[in-house]
């Protein structure tokens, strides 16, 4: 709905990259799968490039499993990765190869950015690793997230055009003067 | 939109092909009447692929989800086999839209259904009801916010 807002807020339990005072957060619930959200994937590496230190992203999981069968695993599959310090190395290859999420290729990826490809497999079946997926996956129907990739700014759901340069634009008409003017 | 607390007005429309659903066999359970203007929307931004993937948190509040769009029910069947649909979707295609008309969910303009929600108690009583901007995918934090009340106002 349109006054929607990020529940629960960013915690501990959350994957943030980037400076944890930055003016903005910009938190996106994503689906691996989702051609849609590996458009965005560089568009956001951009923002994070020039926002710098003014920007925190976060990322939530938000798999369609009915629509992208293995998006739900490949989420998976970056909280595994995260067990071994390396969530946002696996979220970056794994978009970067959205189109072979078989879980050979998933297995391919993590040996690929130096997982303990064992302990990887492990963590996989672990519950409380599935377990992170489905409350994201709740945390986002609860937040109102009705697309994917959906934002929040601030905490609150962006509901605008986010391609070419459209969010980065609005995000640095965000910022305060004085930070807008050293980017 | 109708007010909350009348009763939810009956109806019986196609939901197959070959069968008709009537609202009223449906007491007991909670009933989420979701109007919408088309079938065949991209689906990642898509009201009823979003609402497919919650089936378990609707039949966790008890609630039968419904879709109704003005589409004719062969439409209905070919969207609904292409997205696997776990709940039905009601063709009001004749007379055209005279339920969604019922529901105040008709737009005259473009002779589709508007993007309205309504939530329906056990009793057919209309509990929470809310009409999103065409373009605008409602999501489904209203409804589950809905069926929650119910459950904790049905509580002794």
């Amino acid at each position: 709905m349109s006054s929607s807002f990020l529940t629960p807020s960013i915690g501990p339990q959350d994957h943030v990259y980037g400076n944890e005072n930055a003016v903005i957060e910009l938190v996106e619930y994503g689906d691996y799968q989702c051609p849609y959200c590996g458009r965005a994937y560089p568009i956001i590496k951009n923002i994070q490039e020039q926002l710098g230190s003014a920007l925190r992203f976060g990322f939530r999981n938000f798999p369609l499993s009915k629509v992208h069968p293995n998006a739900f695993d490949a989420a998976v599959a970056a909280e595994a990765a995260a067990l071994q310090g390396k969530f946002w190395e696996m979220h970056d290859i794994i978009f970067e190869n959205q189109h072979s999420l078989e879980l050979g290729n998933i297995v391919q990826l993590a040996r690929s950015i130096g997982l303990n490809t064992d302990r990887f497999k492990e963590d996989l079946q672990l519950p409380a690793v599935i377990g992170k997926v489905k409350s994201d996956f709740e945390s986002g129907v609860r937040s109102g997230v009705n697309r994917t990739p959906s934002f929040f700014i601030n905490g609150n759901l962006y509901t605008g055009d986010w391609q070419g340069v459209v969010l980065l634009e609005y995000l640095k008409n965000q910022l305060p003067h004085r930070l807008n003017g050293q980017l | 939109m109708l007010t909350t607390g009348i009763a939810a007005p009956d109806f019986e429309l196609y939901q197959t092909p070959d069968s008709r659903l009537r609202l009223s066999n449906l007491r007991g359970k909670n009933v989420i009447l979701a109007f919408y203007p088309a079938d065949w929307s991209p689906v990642c931004g898509d009201q009823m692929s979003l609402y497919n993937e919650m089936e378990t948190f609707f039949t966790r509040q008890q609630a039968q989800l419904i879709g109704i769009s003005v589409d004719s029910r062969w439409s209905h069947a070919a969207y609904s086999e292409q997205h696997g649909f776990y709940f039905p979707l009601l063709a009001d295609f004749e007379p055209k839209g005279a339920v969604s008309k019922l529901y105040d969910a008709f737009d005259e303009s473009t002779g589709e259904c508007r993007r309205a929600l309504y939530v329906i108690d056990g009793d057919g009583i209309i509990r929470w009801s809310y009409l999103s901007p065409i373009g605008i995918n409602p999501g489904a934090d209203g409804i589950l916010t809905a069926l929650e009340t119910i459950h904790t106002n049905n509580q002794p």
